[in-house]
């Protein structure tokens, strides 16, 4: 914030700056309406006209479709149209996800609707179109399709054996990826090791559950050959872009419309066939069609995530510095990579990020990404790094156990030091400037570590066993084209923002990231009205309409406050300018001495009050006449903004988790919890701390209940919510969040990512704390979810 | 998924039941609560062709105290057992088991008559109505009869009703003094269905335990009558022997199957852990404390 | 037997007379024939707790409720909450915490919450959390909620505290 008065910079508090809105507490606009149900979510929209899509969705993990026969669902009452592969292959092109960048990549064509063959069990396969939701279930119902079951591939670690069924036979195996980074010599590293200690984790398949499913409502316009999709996504831009290219249109005829989003966390990042499906209908039938998935089709067909099995090495001193890491990570990821972000990416990130908070020499790491008759997997909230942050921080515990070195000061020693930046790490990240001892200390401030520790101790004595368990982790935010778009992927890393006065002196801000409920609305609010020097009322935000918003790619990878609030803010700071300008010719004064405090032209100086924007704006607009001829007079800015010097902005953070683990049951009660993380700076401390608690309890989900478990024919047996756990109100703990601020120097704002924080570090964090408990039974947890079974078995009681 | 197509029909008496359940036999499915027929539907695995509403009829309402025993009408709903005061002084077992049963939203619909035709094996209500040593009191157009609790739960998911009857009511023995009764169980989250549950009654005579009736839940096809470790309690004083011997007998009582939780070893270890929990609450330190 | 039923209720106040198909749960009556979008269908079997409203004074899953059987029902749904008024101070102490994120869910937690203040004016944290344990939140990490309505109670004068 080079040019901009920070409170610091004028020596007051955040509070007592009115201007100044980064930093402060205070409420987004959006949620009176979302408290009082007034938002309007896609299936909210019903245009006249409107039809409604259900699918078919193969009942086999493997199997060729030998027929269809629709004659009787076409006479359930209400159904309008049966489509199925064959229909749509006329009107929609198939296509590939792999990413050039990614060395030797590869998937298969992927249809909307297969052609011949189902290749995971809830793949849709026939769409029945109705004039309601409940015909078109009905419709599907009476459809007979013929199938030929398949042998199926379901194990990942016979997916690459000789005698394993090849899912896709053109791509001659069921290899998808492999990458190996090393650095360093590792194996002279684990030669000359004080210790080496190696475990093998499993990070258990899981899935979003985004609670409003996923949603699109897609209009096709014969008469303007124009395509409108009301849709429930992250990325409005990119979708504009898929639905062209699919249904052979220009960009511009496609508009995709993107109001309240009900929870996405990457889940509605991708490309869904079913989705493309009703958008090829819509343009078929030149009428309204709407699809949400309803609970069950969500659990297998949104995509699942961080189906790992990870072995892990770890080579230390004898003092406990870290010499070296040696990882092979295994992953499934379904029948087809995801388009366009594709499905080697976690496991990519996988080799990306072990070790990640650690300065060390020597590292290997191999990811093996495969392909499995199962739901596919891609990018899901914090994609890779709750993976390798249980695998380096288990890692870590497991060598300060064999030391007997306290986890906290085997973090000590071999923490990058927080004045080592910029720094390089062994797999090529490179940082900026992080604060992982900074973020301990803290960490150590708030976690009565002393107490706890006292407290185990005596809960020991009668058989309680409580654990303290730290998880150091490094998140990726703010990506540059190195993440997809040198991959050939158009997925923009550069996100625009207009800023615009109207004659009222109110301010409307257009933006491409999107709002999904973290709060994009309300931050870009505040960087607006502090850029131009309004009251936060006076701005209005718009977001999710590429026909009026400027290109961007939306909200994934922790991008929104970084990318878009840094183009919202330098196009603020340029109608700023420009008012003055206008404003200096008004008043007869130099645009220099002149400033805007909460919608007031201002003498710089004395802060004497000149002019009400509303006056300006009602003479630029009204009286435009009565101004010099050469006066620029356009009240509107854009800009947009690219990260440059750096691929990544990383982040940094530590979090402590508290559990009793009740031994006779296997029940992990979680105590309390505790995360300080550095995004750089914070814009909204209300927005971040509840947005890092609700990431830590999806960490804390997928480490303790959340499991998408197949039977043996590659049948997802949890399709319900009482089957599939997500955490609850009553199970999670209480949580203390705390913040470091390294701004990022490559913006003005220097915000950083801070949405997957919690998600990243919570799992290992919680596995150190339920080993911590369990150590003196000399039982020990790597396999999450972790179950009271898995518990009892490690205890050795079952 | 949306509920499949089926019709519906709102009785307003039993005899209004019956003669729909004669007219549409097992095309009709009885409604109550609905919030585990209706949960269910919404699976598409079953399609009634007719649902009839019995929630009006009000001879299946009400709680009273007849004849030393407490009447609880079938379409008595889980909040309403829950804070009817008649029910916490004869029957406490059943007020301590309501918290266990899902969440208020839940309660506030739920009736205990649905979820003891539903038999759910996972179920609080059976197994509490079993420990409880109730009877069912059945109606049907041929009129009432009554069958023990412990013979109304068949096997999974079935009961002893018979086509065209339905429960009108729960009748259950009132608690002395000497009566005992818990309800534990672990349920991997507050509300959910237990992984293993256990609901107990006894007397405690002078220190000795009487008529211990210890039944399981989540462990089996329905609630299971621990009939082994019941005899090793019977006549003996409670202490920390009798309870190892009743966690030694339970063995022989279940043999629960593997679920998405776990493999039956860990069913049957849980279900001694809550034998222990439970009957240690009637220790007499236990007692004393509480 | 019958496909369609005839119902008259009171909706948030309104008398509204319908005709509805039999197998139409309470919260597509309410959505697509009044037009009552703020409640959600989040599973559509009974776990999640988006639908949940008010039906005779109590919370229920709307999801597990056919209209049908709601003749002469009285029904409040967020819209008729927000209003009324009467829980406005929650739903401030809701903004004011950032206790909703994407806000799918948000009208059934308020709806749930609001019995809390209603019928649990003593609450404790605990047992605002074992209350509201029957609503799901993917984006909070409920504490904010559960902030929300303890400050409620308090404000209220009734909390244990």
């Amino acid at each position: 914030m080079n040019d901009m008065p920070t409170p610091a910079s004028i020596g007051l508090s955040r509070e007592d700056l009115p201007n100044s809105y980064i930093g402060r507490s205070v409420p987004r606009p959006n949620l009176p309406k979302l408290v009082q149900g007034r938002a309007t979510y896609t299936d909210d929209v019903q245009p006249p006209r409107l039809v409604h899509a259900a699918f078919l969705r193969s009942p086999y993990a493997h199997a060729r479709i030998l027929s269809v026969d629709s004659a009787a669902a076409m006479q359930v009452p209400g159904v309008v149209r049966v489509f199925t592969g064959a229909d749509l292959a006329k009107v929609c092109d198939p296509w590939v996800a792999t990413l050039d960048h990614l060395k030797g990549m590869k998937s298969a064509q992927q249809h909307p609707l297969p052609l011949d063959r189902a290749t995971w069990q809830g793949e849709p396969v026939v769409a029945v179109v109705a004039d309601s939701r409940a015909a078109a279930e009905d419709g599907v119902a009476a459809l007979a399709v013929e199938w030929e079951p398949l042998p199926a591939q379901l194990d990942i670690e016979t997916a690459l054996d000789p005698d394993t069924v090849v899912i896709h036979p053109s791509l001659g195996d069921n290899l998808c990826f492999t990458r190996t980074a090393e650095k360093g010599d590792v194996a002279a590293a684990f030669a000359a090791a004080h210790r080496v200690v190696e475990a093998t984790f499993l990070t258990g398949r899981h899935t979003g559950v985004t609670l409003e499913g996923r949603s699109i409502l897609a209009d096709y316009n014969k008469a303007e050959g124009t395509l409108t999709v009301h849709h429930s996504t992250q990325a409005p831009h990119m979708m504009q872009g898929v639905f062209a290219k699919q249904l052979r249109m220009e960009e511009g005829a496609v508009r995709v419309i993107c109001r309240d989003v009900g929870g996405s966390f990457g889940i509605k990042v991708h490309v869904y066939p079913d989705e493309v499906a009703v958008a090829a209908m819509a343009k078929a039938m030149g009428r309204p069609v709407k699809f949400v998935a309803d609970r069950f089709e969500s659990f297998v067909s949104d995509i699942h995530a961080r189906d790992h099995r990870i072995k892990g090495r770890i080579a230390v001193d004898a003092e406990g510095k870290i010499l070296a890491f040696d990882i092979d990570d295994r992953t499934g990821i379904g029948p087809y990579s995801v388009y366009p972000r594709t499905s080697a990416i976690e496991g990519n990130q996988v080799v990306n990020l072990c070790g990640g908070p650690y300065d060390f020499a020597n590292y290997r790491c191999t990811t093996t990404v495969v392909f499995q008759n199962k739901t596919p997997t891609c990018q899901y909230r914090a994609v890779g790094h709750p993976i390798a942050t249980t695998v380096t921080e288990g890692l870590v515990d497991l060598a300060a156990e064999a030391l007997g070195i306290d986890p906290i000061e085997m973090r000590r020693r071999n923490l990058i030091r927080d004045d080592a930046y910029p720094y390089t790490s062994p797999p090529g990240m490179r940082f900026e400037g992080l604060s992982h001892h900074a973020a301990l200390a803290k960490l150590l401030e708030m976690v009565p570590v002393e107490k706890i520790r006292a407290d185990q101790a005596e809960q020991r004595k009668k058989g309680v066993h409580r654990g303290l368990g730290f998880a150091s982790f490094i998140e990726l935010t703010n990506p540059s084209p190195f993440m997809y778009g040198i991959g050939g992927a158009r997925i923009s890393a550069q996100d625009g923002a207009t800023v615009r006065m109207d004659p009222d002196g109110s301010i409307v801000a257009l933006s491409g990231v999107t709002e999904q409920g973290q709060g994009t609305e309300g931050i870009l609010r505040q960087i607006v009205a502090h850029g131009v020097g309004v009251p936060l009322e006076r701005v209005k935000v718009i977001t999710g309409d590429t026909q009026t918003t400027p290109y961007g790619g939306g909200t994934w990878a922790c991008r929104g406050a970084g990318i878009g609030g840094e183009a919202a803010l330098q196009s603020a700071i340029a109608l700023k300018q420009q008012i003055l300008v206008v404003a200096g010719a008004m008043l007869q004064a130099a645009p220099e001495s002149l400033d805007i405090v909460l919608g007031q032209i201002v003498d710089k100086d004395t802060e004497r009050e000149r002019m009400p924007l509303s006056e300006l704006g009602r003479i630029v607009y009204y009286r435009g006449d009565t101004l010099p001829k050469d006066l620029p007079r356009e009240l509107v800015q854009t800009r947009h903004f690219i990260t440059k010097d750096y691929p990544f902005a990383f982040t940094n953070g530590i979090q402590a988790s508290w559990v009793e683990v009740d031994t006779d049951t296997g029940m992990v009660k979680l105590l309390e919890h505790w995360c300080v993380e550095d995004c750089g700076r914070v814009i909204n401390p209300l927005l971040v701390d509840e947005q890092v608690r609700g990431g830590i309890v999806q960490g804390l989900g997928g480490a303790l209940y959340e499991h998408c478990v197949y039977d043996e024919q590659g049948n997802l047996l949890t399709t319900t919510m009482a089957d599939y756990l997500v955490p609850m109100s009553a199970e999670m703990p209480e949580m203390h969040i705390g913040h470091v601020e390294t701004p990022t120097g490559e913006s003005l704002l220097g915000a950083k990512g801070a949405g997957e924080a919690g998600t990243a570090g919570a799992p290992a964090a919680l596995m150190n704390a339920i080993n911590d408990a369990l150590r003196p039974l000399s039982a020990r947890v790597t396999e999450q979810p972790f179950t009271p079974a898995r518990i009892l078995r490690a205890l050795g009681t079952v | 998924m949306k509920w499949p197509a089926f019709g519906y029909a709102r009785a307003s008496t039993l005899e209004e039941v019956f003669r729909l359940q004669a007219e549409h036999g097992d095309d009709a499915r009885l409604l109550a609560g609905g919030q585990t027929l209706l949960a269910t539907l919404a699976f598409r695995l079953s399609e009634p062709k007719l649902l009839v509403d019995i929630t009006g009829v009000a001879a299946l309402r009400g709680i009273a105290l007849q004849g030393g025993l407490l009447r609880i009408g079938a379409l008595t709903r889980h909040a309403e057992l829950g804070r009817d005061p008649l029910v916490a002084q004869h029957a406490p077992l059943l007020t301590e088991a309501v918290p266990f049963i899902a969440h208020p939203a839940i309660r506030n619909r739920g009736t205990i008559g649905g979820s003891l035709a539903y038999a759910d094996p996972a179920a609080e209500l059976p197994a509490c109505i079993v420990a409880l040593d109730s009877t069912m009191v059945l109606a049907s157009a041929a009129g009432e009869r009554r069958v023990a609790a412990g013979d109304f739960f068949t096997g999974l998911l079935e009961t002893a009703l018979r086509p065209g009857e339905l429960i009108a009511a729960v009748e259950v023995p009132v608690a002395t003094d000497a009566s005992r009764s818990a309800i534990v169980e672990v349920a991997r989250r507050s509300g959910d269905y237990a992984m293993a549950g256990l609901a107990t009654t006894l007397r405690l005579e002078g220190g000795v335990i009487r008529a211990p009736r210890l039944v399981y839940f989540g462990v089996g096809n329905g609630p299971v009558l621990a009939a082994r470790a019941n005899a090793a309690l019977e006549g003996r004083s409670l202490d920390a022997a009798a309870i190892a011997a009743a966690r030694a007998a339970l063995a022989g009582d279940l043999d629960p199957q593997a679920d998405l939780h776990g493999p039956p070893e860990m069913k049957r270890h849980l279900a001694g852990v809550l034998t222990q929990r439970a009957l240690s609450r009637f220790l007499p330190a236990a007692e004393a404390a509480a | 037997m019958t496909s369609r039923v005839d119902i008259t209720l009171t909706v948030n106040g309104e008398r509204v007379t319908r005709s509805v198909e039999a197998r139409r749960h309470l919260i597509d009556f309410l959505r697509l024939d009044l037009g009552l979008t703020g409640s959600h269908a989040g599973c559509e079997h009974g776990v999640c707790g988006a639908c949940t409203v008010r039906v005779d004074g109590e919370i229920v899953r709307g999801c597990l409720v056919l209209a049908a059987s709601l003749d002469g029902a009285e029904v409040t749904t967020i819209e008729g909450l927000s209003d009324s008024g009467e829980m406005a101070d929650l739903q401030d102490a809701f903004i004011a915490r950032n206790a909703a994120q994407c806000g799918f869910c948000t009208p059934g937690m308020v709806m749930a919450a609001a019995d809390i203040v209603q019928h649990h004016p003593h609450a404790t944290r605990a047992e605002i959390r074992e209350h509201l344990s029957g609503n799901y939140c993917r984006c909070t990490g409920y504490q904010a909620i559960v902030d929300a309505v303890e400050a409620t109670l308090e404000a209220r004068g009734g909390a244990a505290r």
